[in-house]
């Protein structure tokens, strides 16, 4: 019984983690049909910029890695993304050749082996069962997706946001620049990627390979989630994180995925577009 | 009629297909072996593995428009399957080597059917059709399709690799399956027996290739166009697109659990590192470059980016991540149909100006 309650903050904050990563893949996939898989590469610049930033100060690194990973994000997009609109599958395999070279050049850089950020003292100990890290990771994915909840509902932008991602062509036809709104959606969805990163740091080391572990678990919770649906992301990630921590404690670790990966296809025999979508008559 | 047009119109009608498939066969069955030592004729037969995996990608992703990112799973149920016989048939009665290491004491359950010789050599296909027939029903009766089965497929893989680690008593964790020493009453690691694996291994490819082609060419292969350019419009016209998907990727997963089967002998190992994630991805993007479009663009794709790997890794082990990835992203950017799409472009430009 104490396994099970010790276990919740652990999973709860694999899942603001996934969360965080999540969001800018479920947009940018929802958006611009691009399958992004150098996101898990913008994890760890984002890593990365709080090692190099860690005499400076622990928040400075939250917005330095946000604006690291984003503008990566947008060189990537503006630079061959933007001439592969319209082949999802092609754009899977373009990223990866990207996060190849990003993972070497990580490597070139910081060297192979992992390295490991001191975390801020006031981070360290904890509340009982509820270590502060976690914690924090919990209240900066709450923070994130109220932001991005603020920014897609109450300001301009996230108003045309959402217009290209129902539907681009009247969009388009609307007088609304698509081009600016994608090199938005990419800016910010890559930009919480770096904050994921930094988010990383505090539970563990890192290294070249980091985005690597995370970026095949984000992609099922953009599945079960729904395409661009921020609920449904949301909902996803926690039931995701929690569903692995448990199946680890249950079973045992090299079980967990299996048993993570058997639950998703057996969601998608109930919701095949995942927990939302926007529903619509057009055949795809 | 000259020799000279009799030969151009072998090269060109309708005879152009079989010369050029006789002519690399007899490079493959009768030159290479004669022409290279031992040790580069195995990389060829590994390359010519990976080229039957490529095949079935082809088939799936370049015919049925299936990205499917998990073919190491059926690859390395084939060559466990194969490499478990193995491992029971050099222990002779007694516990395999790692398992002795890892403290199992008696022989698990799971691994007793496999001394058996023919069972071992049916399960290598009979598994990976197995898996891929339940996976195919249940996502493509769902309509789950493109980038969706792309990501199951891939955490598919992943989820494998992390099971077999996990496992060390039953799969050998990290290190696999490997030390082989006999095979089917002969020396594994022999010239002779090694030389005898490539020519089995180029002849399978050969005939497996002829088959792909034949089930292309067929009313089946029709259908399976038509599903991956209009797939509603195949299930308006009253076909069962989820059918057709789900049975070719079953095919495409049995020829990667042959080419896993044929790998252990010939390579001597079969371990998670061969079949995750990223060996996965590498074997499309190999089908990329060779041409997705055309079946014999997979199988050069994957002889190609097999000898680019081993000579930049030889040569420049640092560089090689660098040229590999700018490679993927120059070939998705400038020729998407990859060589084959280059070779048919060219053929195209200078009948035109004939």
């Amino acid at each position: 019984m104490e396994g099970m309650v010790n276990q919740l903050p652990i999973g709860l904050s694999i899942g603001a983690v996934l969360l965080l990563i999540a969001l800018g893949l479920t947009f940018t996939f929802g958006q611009m049909g691009v399958i992004n898989m150098a996101h898990g590469e913008f994890i760890m610049a984002g890593a990365y910029t709080a090692y190099l930033l860690q005499g400076v100060g622990f928040l400075v690194a939250l917005p330095a890695a946000f604006v690291v990973a984003g503008v990566m994000g947008l060189i990537l997009e503006r630079t061959l993304i933007r001439r592969f609109y319209g082949r999802p599958l092609d754009t899977l395999l373009l990223t990866w050749g990207v996060s190849l070279m990003l993972q070497q050049l990580a490597r070139d850089l910081f060297g192979a082996p992992n390295v490991q950020v001191a975390s801020p003292a006031w981070l360290r100990g904890g509340a009982g069962i509820l270590p502060y890290n976690r914690l924090f990771i919990l209240a900066l994915a709450a923070a994130s997706v109220l932001a991005i909840w603020a920014y897609m509902n109450r300001t301009g932008q996230g108003r045309r946001m959402r217009a290209v991602m129902q539907n681009r062509r009247l969009a388009a036809t609307s007088g609304i620049d698509t081009g600016r709104v994608d090199q938005r959606t990419f800016f910010i969805g890559s930009g919480l990627a770096g904050v994921a990163g930094v988010a990383l740091t505090l539970i563990g080391p890192v290294g070249p390979a980091l985005g690597t572990y995370y970026i095949v678990d984000a992609f099922l919770v953009v599945v079960a989630g729904g395409l661009g649906q921020l609920r449904g992301a949301v909902l996803a990630a926690i039931g995701l994180g929690l569903l692995n921590s448990y199946a680890e404690f249950w079973s045992d670790a090299s079980l967990a995925k299996v048993v993570v990966l058997v639950a998703i296809i057996g969601f998608l025999q109930i919701r095949p577009q995942g927990l939302f979508f926007v529903r619509s008559r057009a055949l795809t | 009629m000259t020799a000279l047009t009799v030969s151009r119109r072998v090269l060109t009608g309708r005879w152009q297909g079989p010369a050029a498939f006789t002519a690399v066969a007899v490079l493959a069955l009768v030159v290479a072996p004669l022409l290279l030592e031992p040790f580069r004729l195995g990389l060829l037969a590994k390359y010519l593995c990976y080229a039957i995996v490529a095949l079935g990608i082809g088939l799936a992703w370049g015919q049925g428009g299936m990205l499917t990112l998990g073919q190491g799973v059926f690859f390395g149920l084939g060559g466990y399957a194969m490499g478990m016989y193995l491992k029971l048939n050099d222990a002779a009665g007694d516990l395999p080597d790692f398992m002795v290491w890892s403290g199992v004491e008696k022989l698990p359950a799971l691994w007793k059917p496999f001394g058996n010789p023919v069972f071992a050599l049916a399960m290598v296909v009979v598994l990976p059709v197995a898996v891929a027939l339940l996976l195919g029903a249940l996502v493509f009766r769902q309509r789950v399709r493109g980038a969706y089965f792309a990501i199951l497929t891939q955490a598919l893989a992943a989820a494998l690799v992390i099971l077999l680690v996990g496992q060390q008593g039953l799969t050998g964790g990290t290190n696999g399956l490997t030390n082989f020493f006999d095979f089917f009453g002969r020396d594994v690691a022999a010239d002779e027996t090694q030389r005898g694996l490539y020519l089995l291994v180029a002849a399978v490819l050969g005939a497996l290739y002829l088959g792909a082609r034949q089930l292309v060419r067929s009313r089946f292969g029709r259908l399976l166009l038509a599903v991956r350019d209009g797939e509603d419009r195949v299930r308006f016209l009253g076909y069962d697109p989820a059918t057709v998907k789900t049975l070719t990727f079953a095919v495409s997963a049995g020829m990667a659990g042959i080419a896993g089967a044929l790998f252990v002998p010939v390579v001597g190992i079969i371990s998670p590192a061969l079949l995750g994630v990223v060996p996965s991805l590498e074997l499309v993007v190999a089908v990329a470059v060779g041409g997705r479009f055309a079946l014999a663009g997979a199988v050069l794709g994957a002889v190609v980016m097999g000898y680019a790997r081993t000579y930049f890794s030889e040569e420049l082990p640092d560089a090689w991540l660098y040229l590999q990835g700018a490679l993927f992203v120059l070939v998705m950017t400038l020729a998407p149909k990859g060589i084959a799409g280059l070779a048919a472009a060219l053929v195209r430009r200078r009948e035109a100006r004939a």
